[in-house]
């Protein structure tokens, strides 16, 4: 039930410009981990993706059942829904070049 | 303390367990696995570590009302349902009636990107997530190991498991973490080195083309346990770990005493038969008629309405009904009533502990009190001697718990040592008969000792062992001088002995008519005297009482004479003669 409705959520964004990311962090609480997360995510996304993607944050201790759609594990773990294929990048985020690399962020360049 | 209302052969632990439901494991673990603490169980590919796990989680749902959760991270929750499906559990029902959830992990490294810090939380919110969800008390994590390849950074992955172990107690459900068998230690990535509550080792073996599964309590802290490794199967009922009963040797025993079916032989064994509920052992030769002695025991306990289960692991049921209806053994009206039934299958069918197994649950089923095992030594085949040992242990524990009377015959090779063969199995059965073939005169003739019988005055005796249309019958073998004699000879010295006796039958007769007559003669000369003295004694007599007549006639007339002179008689003489007067008045 729960995966169908991600997916559903997934197959609504085709109709979005093809060009636009759709990202989905992870995170349990306002740890410091996921703060530094979401500040480096954004950070990124600003310099690479400007106006061109959309983060959606999912509080994992609100929000548990969500963690098995995305096969979630660790936190925090940032998914990239689209473009296609799917990737996932554990972390805080802190390695630039490993982030760019995971979410494939310089082929948009 | 818990008291979990499992028997046991343990003494009561301290330590609060979890019954697992899973036949034998309870009995070895003293009752369960420790209870709010995670168990590993860890073995090669293939020997049941999943199966034992979701057994664990099945049971604990269905038998004990504790809901679990399955995190799944090598199988997909269909896949999982699919494969347990055949041990008859109905895992995709028990996840409707929310008893049981199934959680699916999945990684793919090829997708996975790490850049800085993480930790497992994700894992552990999911976990709490499904454990809160129907309040499970169970936790199944197979397996855990998956893990170590789907994550990159070994050292955060370590970390987290300590953690989670942890998290798991503190949570309180009794958790079973499978793991793969590693070359040097237990587990491939060192697992024990934080689940050290409790250990078991799944083993998968293949001697002489046969596998065997064992299972071995490694390790349980603050617990006795059997230390040693126990066969288990994957049967359709699930997961069972045999030692099925008792341990000990303290069976009930039985004074009550049970017919053979051969009157004869009953009365080699002290009039009576077997004791209820030992274990017989009937070795022979082949063709020294087994199965036919079997037979009779089998008729005679559905005689006594008694049921009877007949393992053949040779012949065929039918087979055996017709040849034994040969010799005037009626078979099939038992089976009809159900008194008497044949569970037949070729000893390489399976291996041993599969044989055992399916034997256990025969006898569970069917509750006889006469289980005849026809051979034992077909079986013997499909394991290693030590193993073979070790079941016949296990089934005469098995028996002898239940009072049920056991017949094993056994079959040994022409020109072995009888003895020498069965010496391991021998030592197990409180009876032991012995056919075998003499070879003499151009033929073959069987006979029957009874080699022991534990407490029961039996016959030392050889019989010779007879099949005829009838049925069985035993005769005195004759034993002489020139050693034990059968069939033809034994009748040749029997028509002699009986020519001999018939001669000096006729010798007695002709001598006691002699001594007939030599006594009448002499019975006519006693009674010739016996006259004459007779005679002689009235003769006697008659003299006497002429000489008292003479006598008193002489003394009357002498008194009369001297009255009539007036002469002086002395006082004396007068008393005399007053005496004598008195006499003759």
């Amino acid at each position: 039930m729960k995966a169908k409705t991600v997916r559903r959520r997934a197959s609504d964004s085709h109709h979005r410009p093809a060009k636009l990311w759709q990202l989905r962090l992870y995170v349990t609480d306002s740890t410091p981990k996921s703060l530094t997360a979401f500040a480096n995510l954004k950070k990124f996304c600003e310099i690479h993706l400007k106006s061109r993607y959309r983060i959606t944050v999912i509080d994992l201790v609100k929000q548990p059942q969500l963690a098995k759609g995305d096969q979630i594990l660790a936190v925090p773990t940032v998914v990239r829904r689209l473009p296609k294929p799917v990737r996932t990048l554990l972390g805080n985020l802190s390695d630039t070049e490993r982030v760019l690399v995971g979410l494939d962020l310089r082929a948009t360049d | 303390m818990k008291n979990n209302g499992h028997s046991s052969t343990f003494p009561a632990a301290r330590l609060p367990k979890c019954p697992t439901g899973i036949q034998g494991l309870d009995e070895i673990t003293g009752g369960g696995l420790p209870r709010g603490r995670p168990t590993l169980v860890c073995g090669g590919a293939g020997c049941g570590k999943t199966l034992l796990a979701a057994e664990f989680l099945v049971r604990g749902a269905v038998q004990f009302g504790e809901p679990g959760v399955f995190m799944a991270f090598e199988e997909t929750e269909k896949e999982l349902t699919a494969n347990v499906a055949s041990l008859g559990f109905d895992l995709a029902g028990l996840v409707r009636h929310k008893k049981i959830v199934v959680d699916y992990v999945h990684l793919e490294r090829s997708e996975i990107h790490e850049s800085g810090e993480y930790d497992l939380e994700g894992l552990f919110v999911r976990l709490n997530h499904a454990i809160d969800s129907i309040g499970a008390r169970r936790v199944v994590l197979d397996t855990l190991e998956a893990l170590f390849a789907s994550l990159p950074n070994e050292a955060i992955l370590r970390a987290e498991l300590r953690r989670l172990f942890r998290w798991l107690k503190d949570k309180g459900v009794t958790a079973v973490i499978t793991a793969e068998r590693g070359r040097e230690q237990l587990t491939r990535h060192g697992l024990e080195e934080y689940v050290s509550d409790c250990v078991i080792l799944l083993d998968h073996r293949v001697n002489d083309q046969i596998a065997t599964r064992n299972l071995r309590v490694v390790k349980y802290r603050g617990s006795l346990h059997g230390t040693n490794e126990f066969p288990f199967l994957i049967g359709d009922e699930g997961i069972s770990v045999l030692p099925i009963t008792s341990l000990a040797l303290n069976h009930k025993v039985s004074r009550e005493r049970i017919a053979t079916g051969i009157p004869r032989l009953d009365a080699m064994l002290g009039g009576r038969g077997f004791f209820r509920g030992s274990s017989i052992l009937l070795t022979g030769t082949p063709g020294t008629g087994k199965t036919i002695v079997a037979a009779n025991f089998a008729q005679a306990a559905c005689r006594r309405g008694e049921r009877t289960l007949f393992f053949s692991f040779e012949e065929s049921p039918n087979q055996i009904i017709r040849n034994t209806h040969s010799i005037g053994l009626r078979l099939e009206p038992f089976v009809q009533r159900g008194l008497l039934r044949f569970h037949a299958a070729r000893p390489s069918l399976y291996g041993l502990e599969m044989h055992l197994a399916t034997m256990f649950k025969e006898i569970a089923t069917f509750q006889p009190r006469v289980v005849i095992i026809d051979p034992i030594t077909s079986l013997m085949d499909s394991g290693t001697a030590s193993e073979c040992k070790a079941m016949v242990t296990r089934l005469v524990d098995y028996l002898k718990a239940g009072q049920v009377t056991t017949l094993f015959t056994s079959l040994t090779q022409a020109g072995h040592a009888l003895q020498q063969s069965e010496a391991s199995m021998s030592s197990l059965m409180d009876s032991w008969l012995l056919l075998q073939d003499f070879e003499g005169n151009g033929e073959r003739n069987r006979v029957l000792y009874v080699l022991k019988a534990r407490g029961m005055a039996h016959s030392n005796q050889v019989r010779e062992f007879l099949i005829s249309d009838r049925g069985i019958d035993l005769v005195d073998a004759y034993i002489g001088p020139s050693g034990v004699l059968t069939g033809s000879a034994r009748v040749a010295q029997n028509a002699l002995e009986k020519a001999s006796l018939l001669a000096s039958h006729q010798e007695a007769a002709r001598r006691k008519r002699e001594l007939e007559q030599k006594r009448a003669a002499l019975e006519r000369q006693i009674s010739g005297l016996r006259s004459e003295h007779e005679a002689s004694a009235e003769e006697l007599r008659q003299i006497d009482e002429q000489v008292g007549t003479q006598t008193r006639l002489l003394s009357t007339e002498r008194t009369e004479l001297g009255r009539l002179r007036q002469a002086d008689v002395s006082v004396a003489s007068s008393a005399r003669v007053r005496a004598g007067n008195g006499r003759v008045h």
